[in-house]
């Protein structure tokens, strides 16, 4: 299902893929057949329509760093379903499918990578693992990918994907949120730089701990960012959210992130950011 | 399992006969005494089958001591201390200056009012950004006097609400894990009700974290799991089970260090009882976590929630 947002200046939309890499992808928009190749040199954007694709967190790693500067370092890593929790679907069937269709192990990849030649530790969230959204192996990669960057006093990035908390691991992933505060804290008090991109979504139990302490925030254009969601909002409450609720440029208005930025702009734009912070940490 | 309308009418109706002894004088004290005992056996055969969706209906019952009531009965000469210094002031969240056992604390808790009136401004105790900005903002000041920090939680959650999202309820929640992360002096967070996602943690993050027998402590109401993975409302007791939010089951967990005792039938049969054994309880914790050198006590801390639930993960396969 593609979400029809509009983002006031700009009509965005972006479009879940899963399963095979097929050469011609349908914009979930304007129904367009754009060919893959063509997608990809465009950032995702719909050539014609300008509707964002949703990225992987592999294709939002090429777009960001520099061509073969990346070095993967997620841990080797995989949930244990800790709860044996189970739905209409076992989770650990869930988390099979997830990690066949990804190929990933969870949620959050993290490596090492250079931006216009400027060092960084990222980690990067993939919205295709069960909603981005995390749990213990999450937790596990932000806090690692963080004490990296301490250890190697380079900057970190953090690119959320993340609908919130992994609702099958209970009470341990709401605990996730003080494992990523508690590295962040050490992370600040080292002095490196923190800076997240937001992007769509942004919402729940990330942006309610780590996503929301960075040092600089910036949103990409379209980007859900939040803590509930509107339906939850309106059901509980019975308020009726305004035109671009929780859009970036909202988020903007209301004082949350320092920028938005379109996505074919963000390389750019992380690159004029980290030449200011040269020299930082210092020493 | 007994019936909790059986247990309900039975409440109701040694009550009444309580208010007739009272008006009238007339010797009834036989009939109430078999009375209460068939209330005594009901209760226990009741409780003995909990399942975790009837605590989760105790964790909300509407006579559960909580909020402020339940903190005067825990500390002595409470003195609210309000506002965010930001331009506003929850009564959803609410805190200051106390004494327990003989020395002073800072006290936070949520509060869900006791009139309808109250309630209606306290929302259900869903705090708004400002409610968790006044409680980073004790948080620093009991850091700065060497006060022990005491929370006390009973949320469904954060408010979920247009204007909250504008003043960053998530930013809002994310300093107060931030900032209670990041205290000098001892912290134990009581469970009190319902422990509801992040509403909850903001203010769960402590060196003991102390829960009622009945009360809950989840990522999501078993409602909204329901809803969302089970695409049933009626699967609310089955993602109650499922979700792991009980005391006894968080205890196993290691997210908690002690399930305190509730008399039997629940903390609202013994509002004064319960408030007791709370107080003992922080008041043990407390001198305990005392005694600790400072940066022993944060490197526990730290250790604690760097590590949660590191245990259920496992290498690679392959
Ligand atoms: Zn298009």
């Amino acid at each position: 299902m593609p979400i029809r947002r509009d983002d006031r200046d700009r009509y965005v939309e972006v479009e879940l893929r899963r399963g095979e890499e097929p050469l011609w992808l349908r914009c979930g928009s304007c129904g367009e057949l754009v060919f893959r190749r063509k997608l990809q040199e465009n950032s995702y954007i719909c050539p014609r329509c300008g509707a964002y694709f949703f990225l992987t967190a592999e294709e939002r790693i090429a777009a960001l760093v520099d061509e073969g500067s990346f070095e993967d370092l997620t841990l080797p890593l995989e949930s244990d379903d800790p709860l044996s929790f189970s739905d209409r679907k076992p989770y650990a069937d869930r988390l099979k499918e997830a990690r066949g269709s990804t190929g990933l192990s969870d949620a959050v990849v993290v490596g090492r990578g250079r931006i216009e030649g400027r060092k960084v530790i990222l980690a990067v969230m993939d919205f295709r693992f069960i909603g981005g959204s995390m749990g213990i192996v999450a937790g596990e990669q932000l806090a690692f990918a963080m004490e990296r960057a301490v250890e190697e006093r380079v900057p970190f990035l953090f690119v959320v994907a993340s609908g919130g908390a992994r609702v099958q691991e209970g009470v341990l992933s709401l605990l996730q949120m003080a494992k990523t505060v508690a590295a962040r804290e050490r992370l600040a008090e080292a002095g490196v730089p923190y800076i997240a991109v937001l992007t769509y979504p942004s919402t729940g139990g990330v942006m309610a701990s780590l996503a929301s302490l960075a040092d600089v925030t910036l949103a990409e254009q379209g980007a859900l960012i939040g803590f509930a969601g509107p339906r939850v909002i309106q059901q509980t409450t019975g308020e009726k959210p305004p035109p671009g609720f929780q859009r970036a440029r909202y988020a903007l208005e209301h004082g949350l992130v320092d920028g938005v930025v379109p996505r074919e702009g963000l390389r750019q734009e992380l690159a004029r950011l980290l030449r200011v912070l040269e020299g930082v940490p210092s020493g | 399992m007994a019936d909790e309308n059986v247990i309900q009418a039975l409440e109701d109706k040694i009550a009444e006969l309580r208010r007739l002894v009272e008006r009238d004088g007339v010797d009834l004290r036989e009939e109430l005494a078999l009375l209460e005992q068939r209330l005594q056996a009901l209760r226990r055969e009741h409780y003995r089958g909990l399942s975790d969706w009837d605590r989760v209906r105790l964790a909300r019952h509407p006579g559960r001591p909580r909020g402020l009531e339940l903190v005067i009965r825990v500390c002595e000469d409470f003195y609210e201390l309000r506002g965010d210094r930001m331009g506003g002031d929850d009564p959803a969240l609410r805190g200051g200056l106390a004494r327990l056992g003989e020395r002073p604390v800072m006290v936070l808790f949520h509060h869900r009012g006791s009139s309808k009136e109250e309630q209606r401004a306290c929302r259900a105790g869903m705090a708004l950004p400002s409610g968790y900005r006044k409680a980073a903002r004790l948080m620093r000041l009991a850091d700065r006097l060497r006060l022990p920090l005491v929370t006390f939680i009973d949320t469904p959650g954060a408010y979920p609400g247009v204007e909250a999202e504008e003043r960053n309820i998530a930013g809002a929640i994310a300093e107060c894990i931030a900032t209670m992360l990041s205290l000098s002096v001892p912290t134990v967070a009581v469970i009190l009700g319902e422990g509801g996602s992040g509403g909850a943690i903001a203010l769960a993050v402590a060196d003991r974290v102390l829960m009622l027998e009945n009360a809950t402590y989840t990522v999501i109401s078993p409602e909204g799991a329901a809803a969302i993975l089970w695409k049933d409302a009626t699967a609310a007791p089955q993602a109650a089970q499922a979700l792991a939010l009980s005391a006894p089951r968080l205890l196993e967990l290691g997210v908690v260090d002690e399930v305190i005792p509730e008399p039997l039938g629940g903390a609202h049969v013994d509002p004064e009882a319960t408030a007791q054994v709370v107080r003992a309880s922080l008041i043990k914790h407390l001198a305990e976590l005392q005694a600790l050198p400072v940066d022993r006590r944060r490197h526990l801390r730290y250790s604690r929630y760097r590590n949660a639930g590191s245990r259920g993960t496992k290498a690679k396969a392959g």
